[in-house]
């Protein structure tokens, strides 16, 4: 045999190897995370959690997702348009990972901003300006404080201090961290949808998964 | 089919040899890293750093047959083995991690380096290293001889 055939083959075989073992992986990994969470169903929604569209949609996606992660920026109109298009059909339900330093002082801004009805509002507002205020993978809530100052006059800033130092705010993020913990949201955004984790990462997979989730309860 | 020619056959396997084994490790930890989520810590991608460019010198030196090729992979390679050596020490202790700063990421001394809990990844990194080190230098002993 020929010493370029030799390796040709050595090469094939390893790369087949690699593509074999790491489709079995995933495939083995994805039936465990789907197990886990029909588990902890419960989990996947808390009393306390922000819904958008209508609440009797028999169709939910659930995004875990940090203000300071550049995807979940991407995914945030894609997602909201995913709505839209389905309009009745499904809603929204947002919870908090916030993986990156300084992300837990967004999280309760949106928190305080939930209870005086503004949540969408500063939740967009951060997505908008995160460059200015997202540096190396680190949040900076001051920046984007005085930023939301500037520009949102809707709020009242006293109480949104206060109401980032209830109890209840920081029991809320506790939970959500405890819940992504546990269903696996170790990366944002990470989706559920109807309970059901994406197959792989992406936006067409959150397309296909809604869609057939849309198609077998309409 | 002279001496020469025979020993350069031999050479040749050698380098086959070591260039399975860098393209193993390289699959290999490419494998922890894109579909276990395991996340490589900064000695991990030293090491990295000095073994995927082995995969691809000895497979130039490979074809046609290039027996300068062992004066460009050794240095790599050597460079790649200290890293490991160092990462070992780490890893089981005879060297304190915090004498460094903490900082977010991966700790190098991590329990999780445990491929299915017992084979730990630096020395699978250190095999590599020393069997293609090895390798490296027997053929440069064979040339030696027929020169």
């Amino acid at each position: 045999m020929k010493k370029s055939h030799i390796t040709i083959i050595a090469l094939l075989l390893i790369t087949l190897t690699f593509a074999l073992v790491a489709f079995f992986y995933n495939q083995e990994k994805n039936t465990q995370a789907n197990q886990i969470v029909s588990q902890h169903s419960e989990a996947l929604v808390r009393d306390h959690s922000v819904r958008v569209g209508n609440p009797q949609a028999k169709v939910t996606i659930v995004e875990f997702l940090d203000p300071a992660c550049e995807t979940c920026r991407q995914f945030h109109p894609l997602v909201k348009n995913l709505i839209e298009q389905y309009a009745d059909k499904v809603n929204l339900v947002i919870r908090y990972a916030p993986l990156h330093h300084g992300s837990d002082q967004m999280v309760a801004i949106l928190e305080a901003a939930k209870m005086q009805d503004q949540f969408w509002q500063v939740l967009d507002m951060m997505f908008d300006t995160q460059p200015q205020w997202a540096i190396n993978h680190q949040a900076h809530p001051d920046i984007f404080w005085n930023h939301l100052i500037k520009t949102n006059s809707a709020l009242d800033f006293e109480k949104l201090q206060q109401d980032m130092s209830d109890p209840a705010v920081f029991k809320a993020i506790q939970q959500d961290i405890t819940d992504g913990q546990l269903l696996g949201a170790s990366k944002t955004p990470t989706f559920f949808v109807n309970g059901k984790p994406l197959p792989s990462f992406g936006y067409t997979q959150l397309q296909n998964l809604v869609k057939s989730e849309v198609n077998a309860n309409y | 089919m002279g001496y020469q020619s025979e020993a350069a056959l031999a050479s040749w396997k050698f380098i086959f040899a070591s260039w399975l084994v860098a393209t193993v490790s390289t699959m290999g930890s490419l494998f922890f890293s894109e579909v276990m989520d395991l996340v490589p810590c900064v000695l991990c991608w030293y090491q990295r750093i000095f073994m995927f460019p082995l995969a691809i010198i000895l497979l130039v030196g490979m074809h046609p047959l290039d027996l300068r090729v062992i004066r460009y992979a050794l240095p790599i390679a050597i460079i790649g083995l200290l890293f490991t050596a160092y990462h070992c020490l780490l890893f089981y202790g005879f060297i304190p991690e915090n004498l460094q700063p903490c900082s977010k990421g991966v700790s190098c001394s991590d329990a999780s380096m445990e491929l299915f809990g017992f084979l730990p990844i630096p020395l699978l990194s250190l095999a590599s290293f020393l069997i293609i080190i090895f390798l490296l230098l027997k053929v440069r002993s064979l040339c030696r001889q027929t020169s």
